[in-house]
């Protein structure tokens, strides 16, 4: 009896077996791929709220003047800091080092920002100094209301290096 | 009753062996390195759960809960610090155990698919000690995986997205702890047991650990055979007893630290990956992170899968380094990897890293990998054609330089680097 069994599930000619055994396959694959689904499905509702939460923050920084010329204030509350070139022109900067996202620190005595991580160096645009770092720090957009620094941190700015038509003039 | 003590006696010979080949016995042959990591392994599972109990994975509560298991709870240090050196031992002992199968020629004919079932174990291993380093959520873990998960975003293409789903966002925050908290107390550690389950299976279907012998004999077609009871698992016994003895000396005299919480504004200095990862993190200073990140684990990882399956010369199954010629290329490719890596890394340092004449993924990626590869092939020439070697033992030469190459990075990342990744002494 079982010898006759095994010789039948081995028989390739016989249709009906042939699709029942297909048809496990088919959705033994279907399960898989509906658990890889809600196993990524589970990871995406979070972001999205997160994201609405960001969107549209519009982050009062101060009145133009209390920021000197070649100065940059860092804002704890928001990831960034103010810089002001000696132009008198503004650039919002993200403090997460390009490289691999330590924050980096802004030292005044030598006036650059140096990451503690892998060395990194940016200058006060931002710009890539030293590698290993090869992009210059991300961006936010500044704008300048009635005199009233405004950053809009409801998206960073990504770029290669520094550009004046980068800087917010007031 | 008679009944009952037969099917305890059966289920655990089929456990271990009934009978095995006496040779295989001899402690300095395998140095019990696999069952040490199955004990480890069960260690990791009775602290992990007791500390499940406590912990709470979020960012307000993680630390907390870690410095009240620490200060409140009978018990409470010591189990972490079981947990903590027996995490930190499996990863030294796995490796140990993968550099035992390689040397003693036990990873081919019925072997292969076991080496490379050992292979993916030690990957959730790191996966497991990785996901598990975040949990403190002080300061070192922080920044550790905020590096480590920084890497990712440098693979081509999908990086980008690798690393938001790794971290559940765009930076390391709750998300990332509950995802990393899943993965450490249920996805890794159940694809662990099943592999371990299926590897103890696979090491019974090839009748036991490899039978040592001698370079120039043949295998032997039949070994003296002992019994599993008392010989073989009375020796497991001693071996699991002293090695939970050291885990609980390590666990007592040095307790594992915990830092000041996670600060998302400050990075330390210098900020390090775990040791495990350190090697990574020395190679992306001196590579562009494609090659660093990408290219060249992805060639190593893929020739340590292959390895079992590359055409052979001569069946070297059971013969410590080969044979005679072959420990003695090995000692070559070591002497050459210990001197040759601390150069390179100086040499790099002091003057290489400056050059900025071509696109960096060109004059920090593609050049120096070519050269190094050209003279990895060039060093296995001169072995193949000046000293005779077979192409085993060439092969275990270029393993061996491979090998030693990533323990001289990991030691100068662990211990020769301070503020700012400067190279430093450690005294």
């Amino acid at each position: 009896m079982t010898d006759i069994e095994s010789k039948e599930t081995r028989d390739p000619d016989l249709p009906r077996r042939n699709f029942f055994r297909k048809a496990w396959l088919v959705l033994g694959a279907l399960v898989t791929l509906q658990f890889l689904w809600i196993g990524f499905d589970m990871l995406r509702p979070r972001k999205r709220r997160r994201r609405d939460a960001d969107a549209g923050t519009i982050y009062t920084a101060g009145p133009v003047e209390r920021f000197e010329p070649g100065s940059v204030t860092a804002f704890p509350e928001g990831p960034f800091y103010l810089a002001r070139l000696d132009g008198g022109g503004f650039l919002a900067l993200n403090r997460t080092c390009t490289h691999l996202g330590c924050t980096v620190p802004w030292i005044e005595e030598d006036r650059q920002f140096a990451c503690p991580c892998h060395a990194s160096v940016f200058d006060i645009t931002g710009a890539v100094l030293s590698p290993p770092a090869d992009r210059a720090l991300d961006m936010y957009a500044v704008r300048i209301e009635n005199g009233i620094v405004k950053v809009d941190l409801s998206g960073v700015i990504k770029r290669q290096g520094f550009e004046t038509a980068q800087v917010t003039m007031p | 009753m008679a009944d009952q003590a037969r099917v305890r006696k059966f289920f655990f010979l089929h456990m271990r062996p009934n009978r095995l080949p006496v040779a295989t016995l001899r402690f300095t042959h395998t140095f019990g390195l696999g069952g040490m990591s199955a004990v480890l392994v069960i260690l990791l599972i009775l602290t992990g759960a007791l500390m499940m109990l406590a912990y709470e994975p979020t960012p307000d509560r993680a630390h907390d809960s870690i410095l009240g298991l620490q200060t409140e709870t009978l018990f409470g240090p010591l189990i972490r610090g079981l947990h903590y050196w027996s995490a930190n031992l499996l990863i030294a002992v796995a490796l140990l155990h993968l550099l035992r199968v390689f040397f003693t020629g036990a990873k081919d004919g019925p072997r292969k698919l076991n080496w490379v079932i050992g292979l993916t174990m030690l990957a959730c291993v790191l996966a497991s000690n990785f996901t598990g380093y975040l949990l403190p959520w002080d300061q070192l873990s922080y920044w550790a995986v905020t590096i480590c998960t920084g890497m990712l975003g440098y693979v081509p293409g999908v990086g980008g997205w690798l690393q938001e789903a790794a971290r559940g966002g765009r930076d390391v925050g709750p998300t990332t702890l509950i995802i990393f908290y899943t993965l450490h107390t249920t996805v890794v550690p159940v694809a662990l047991a099943l592999l371990m389950g299926f590897h103890f299976w696979r090491v019974r279907k090839a009748r036991g650990v490899v039978v040592p012998r001698q370079a120039g004999t043949p295998v032997p077609a039949d070994p003296e055979f002992t019994r599993g009871w008392p010989d073989l698992i009375l020796r497991e016994l001693v071996v699991g007893t002293v090695l939970v003895a050291v885990v609980m000396m390590l666990a007592i005299f040095f307790a594992p630290e915990l830092g000041t919480p996670a600060n998302p504004g400050m990075s330390p200095n210098p900020a390090k990956a775990p040791w495990y990862f350190v090697g990574f993190q020395e190679l992306q200073i001196h590579f562009h992170p494609m090659f660093a990140i990408l290219v060249i684990p992805l060639v190593a990882v893929a020739g340590l899968i292959w390895w079992p399956y590359r055409r052979r010369e001569v069946d070297q199954t059971g013969v410590l380094f080969g044979s005679g010629a072959g420990r003695r290329t090995a000692g070559i490719a070591a002497l050459l990897g210990l001197i040759a890596t601390p150069l390179l890394i100086i040499a790099d340092e002091m003057w290489l890293q400056t050059t900025t004449w071509a696109p960096s993924v060109i004059s920090h990626g593609l050049l120096p990998f070519l050269i190094l590869a050209v003279a990895v092939v060039g060093f296995r020439m001169i072995l193949r054609k000046q000293l005779n070697a077979t192409r085993e033992d060439a092969d275990q030469a270029v393993f061996v330089l491979m090998g030693v190459a990533f323990a001289v990075l990991t030691i100068t990342g662990v211990w020769f680097r301070g503020a700012g990744m400067a190279l430093v002494w450690p005294w």
